[in-house]
């Protein structure tokens, strides 16, 4: 048994997931205790200005066979403020490419010793597949549109400490919801707290569907916009779309940009938030992208706390069910 | 070839017979001598003195099953599953005779490669194998084949599956051309712009699991297209494993005006739906894809009015280094020869949906209509293709135990009921199970 740094409360008694896959197969319960944890890691790294090393002798491998910076950073430096080392294994192909499954290249990467892998793939499922596959903790950094946990994660817990809760508040989740991880991740997070949930873009984007989960859908953001809490506007994923579902970026634009004069008719204390990276001019001007309302500088420096309360809650599982390194 | 055991007489006794041709469902026995059904319930005067008797008491009697599409790999994917291995599991799942598919590599589009099928099936010698021959020059989907020379060389019906016949111009000169020959033009019915790149089926759960869709619709339009194209040639055609509610709207109102046209289906999509694919498991991945509940309940009630006709393996094996991969990397299709039976057994027979003439009906005596070849029935003095299936058998689908050169099945793990105990080809004894009781 470790022993529970200081500042951390003890570990909690009810948490037992080994793998962070989804938010979809969450508890309400399960992903405050997430939010409560990713707050108490910013208290005890005091805003991460130092590390606890609760994860000391542990290894973290992140796995990217997906493009990314700012996903892969921000794991590294959770692991690494917990004390732990990170392995990091990056390839932009697919690992088939080289004559090697992915899941090959899992069981190599954890044969070298790591606890958890972090993973990331353009394919859905993913991180579920690796799940059944080894033995360490497997923790999905966006498994093709399917769910980006630690984003919703990351996005709750900002408008959390914005709104001060999230029960009874309207988010409206605006753009490419289609392939858009986080739009699921946010919609499942959301709806188990209690929000108000719309989704918003093209109808080539946004399925009516999505109403029989109990999200509203629009295809219009300007009527949508004065009942509005929360915008979180998702970035135009080109690279998934097969065919372009809209005409142009510049119809797009004018249909669902964020713009000074949209931000006029918007609530007064309306929050801002985009995933990342943006696509300035696009999904969001720059003046409202850097404006007053804007938290999305605030959603980055919360990723490292909800990725630190992550990997420290899921290994804190494998310790007390036994390693599964002997 | 005239085997001993051809000459042996085999007398099967107290089995259930269930004949769909003849309308026989009753408790008896058949006479087999000299490789066909030589009398059903026999005086005890007229049988041979020399007799092997088989108690299948308990047991269904029925004529061999026949598939309309399994694919047998050679020649050039030899990974997936080859004439021997996919013969040999053919006669574990009750059949006697198989159709294969045209998509191997080189695809099976001239005279020499049907022959080269015929060859190795015959040299394997387990079940009977017919040949479908491509409908376009190498399955490219541009020019007919030589469907006259394929004939010739043997070929029983033309298809480019498992992909549509996409260019309609094509199609309706294939249903043209094959009337000539009297010999069926196999589609299978996908609008390839509406489905490419998909995973799985378009709904909720697609919506969900964020896998690229495969919209219903993409059947129905093909299905309608092909449908209005036969009414045009009045070409034989049969539409390959359908799977939307669209598609057996269409064939119910199609059958009313008197087409003759024909389709089937694939356990998959009477047994399993989409909600599967929560899994992420590749052998879930397939084509037609599962679809949901509404799709499903729809195919059932085709089946049960006849508007489905027959009942296809859809069995496509995949190596296992190609399905374990990322869902949307991996192959589509499963192996599926060895459980089709009793997946019919568990799913239709079981729950009442389908009594057993219905079951046999589609399961070997259409097959045989649609295929054009002997079989699918017990008349005195055909080639005795004969299955024994013990209804009652509980099994549960393990990778271990299959035949199959692939693994690949959708079933893994699950406990069916049912399974083929003798399979007897042309008179010959060819599959005892490996069962004890």
């Amino acid at each position: 048994m470790t022993v529970a740094h200081a500042e951390l409360p003890d570990f909690p008694a009810t948490w037992r997931h080994r793998h962070l896959l989804d938010l979809e197969s969450l508890t309400a319960e399960e992903i405050t205790t997430l939010l409560d944890w990713s707050e108490h890691m910013a208290v005890a790294t005091d805003f991460g200005r130092r590390k606890i090393p609760v994860l000391q002798g542990k290894t973290i491998a992140n796995v990217f066979f997906e493009n990314s910076t700012r996903t892969r950073n921000s794991f590294s430096l959770a692991a690494r403020r917990l004390g732990a080392d990170t392995v990091e294994f990056a390839s932009s192909g697919s690992s088939v490419s080289k004559g090697e499954t992915f899941i090959d290249t899992a069981k190599t990467i954890e044969a070298m010793g790591v606890h958890a892998v972090v993973v990331r793939h353009s394919a859905p499922g993913t991180a579920f597949l690796l799940a059944g596959h080894l033995n360490c903790s497997v923790l999905n950094a966006g498994d093709g549109p399917h769910e980006h946990p630690t984003q919703g994660l990351l996005d709750i817990l900002t408008i959390r400490q914005c709104r001060g809760k999230i029960e009874g508040l309207t988010v409206a989740l605006v753009g490419d919801i289609a392939h858009s991880r986080t739009a699921r991740s946010n919609i499942w997070g959301l709806k188990k707290l209690g929000a108000h949930v719309i989704v918003c873009g093209p109808a080539t984007l946004v399925s009516r569907q999505w109403e029989k989960f109990g999200v509203e859908v629009s295809h219009n953001l300007d009527e949508i916009l004065p009942r509005c809490d929360v915008l979180n506007l998702l970035r135009i994923q080109f690279e998934r779309q097969s065919t372009r579902p809209f005409p142009s970026v510049h119809e797009y634009a004018l249909l669902y940009a964020m713009t000074a004069e949209r931000m006029r008719r918007s609530k007064p204390d309306i929050l801002i938030m985009a995933p990342g990276p943006i696509n300035r001019g696009v999904e969001v001007t720059p003046e409202v992208a850097d404006g007053p309302h804007s938290v999305i500088l605030k959603q980055v420096t919360n990723g490292i706390f909800v990725r630190m309360a992550a990997l420290r809650l899921l290994l804190g599982v494998s310790e007390v069910n036994g390693s599964c390194l002997a | 070839m005239l085997g001993l055991a051809e000459t042996t007489a085999t007398l099967i006794e107290n089995a259930r017979w269930i004949d769909p041709t003849q309308g026989i469902n009753r408790v008896g026995r058949i006479l087999i001598h000299y490789g066909a059904i030589a009398a059903i319930d026999p005086n005890d005067g007229d049988l041979p003195s020399e007799l092997q008797r088989i108690d299948a008491s308990g047991w269904i009697g029925a004529p061999g099953l026949i598939d309309l599409g399994a694919e047998l790999g050679e020649p050039g994917r030899e990974e997936d599953e080859t004439i021997a291995a996919g013969t040999m599991a053919a006669l574990a799942g009750g059949y006697t005779s198989i159709a294969c598919t045209a998509n191997t590599e080189p695809p099976i589009d001239t005279a020499a490669a049907v022959e080269f099928v015929r060859q190795k099936a015959m040299r394997s010698d387990r079940c009977r194998v017919h040949v479908i021959g491509c409908v376009s020059k190498h399955r490219q989907g541009k020019e007919l084949a030589e469907i006259g020379s394929l004939v010739d060389a043997g070929a029983v019906a033309f298809s480019d599956a498992p992909g549509p016949i996409e260019n309609t111009a094509l199609l309706r000169r294939a249903l043209e051309y094959c009337s000539m020959f009297d010999r069926p033009v196999f589609d299978h019915p996908e609008v390839k712009s509406l489905a490419e790149g998909g995973i799985m089926h378009e709904g909720l759960v697609q919506l969900v699991l964020g896998l690229a869709p495969i919209p219903a619709e993409a059947e129905d339009l093909a299905t309608s297209r092909d449908l209005r194209l036969v009414e045009s040639t009045g070409g034989r055609l049969h539409l390959t494993n359908i799977s939307t509610s669209g598609s057996v709207d269409l064939m119910r109102r199609a059958k009313e005006r008197g087409l003759k046209t024909t389709c089937g289906i694939t356990p998959a999509n009477f047994c399993l739906t989409d909600a599967a694919l929560r899994s992420f498991d590749s052998n879930l991945k397939l084509q037609p894809p599962l679809r949901s509940e509404d799709h499903k309940e729809a195919c059932i009630k085709g089946l049960q009015d006849g508007t489905i006709d027959a009942i296809t393996s859809g069995h496509r094996p995949c190596a296992l280094e190609k399905k374990m991969q990322e869902l949307d990397l991996a192959p589509f299709g499963a192996s599926t020869l060895e459980t089709t039976l009793a997946s019919v057994i568990t799913y239709l027979i079981r729950p009442g949906i389908l009594n057993w003439t219905q079951a046999i009906e589609k399961l070997s005596s259409a097959p045989a209509r649609i295929l054009g070849v002997e079989g699918g029935s017990l008349q005195i003095g055909k080639p005795a293709d004969v299955v024994l299936i013990d209804p009652d058998h509980r099994w549960v689908v393990q990778p271990k135990g299959m035949l199959s050169r692939s693994k690949n099945n959708y079933f893994t793990g699950t406990e069916l009921f049912g399974c083929a105990r003798m399979v007897w080809v042309g008179g010959v004894r060819k599959y005892i199970a490996p069962i004890q009781n």
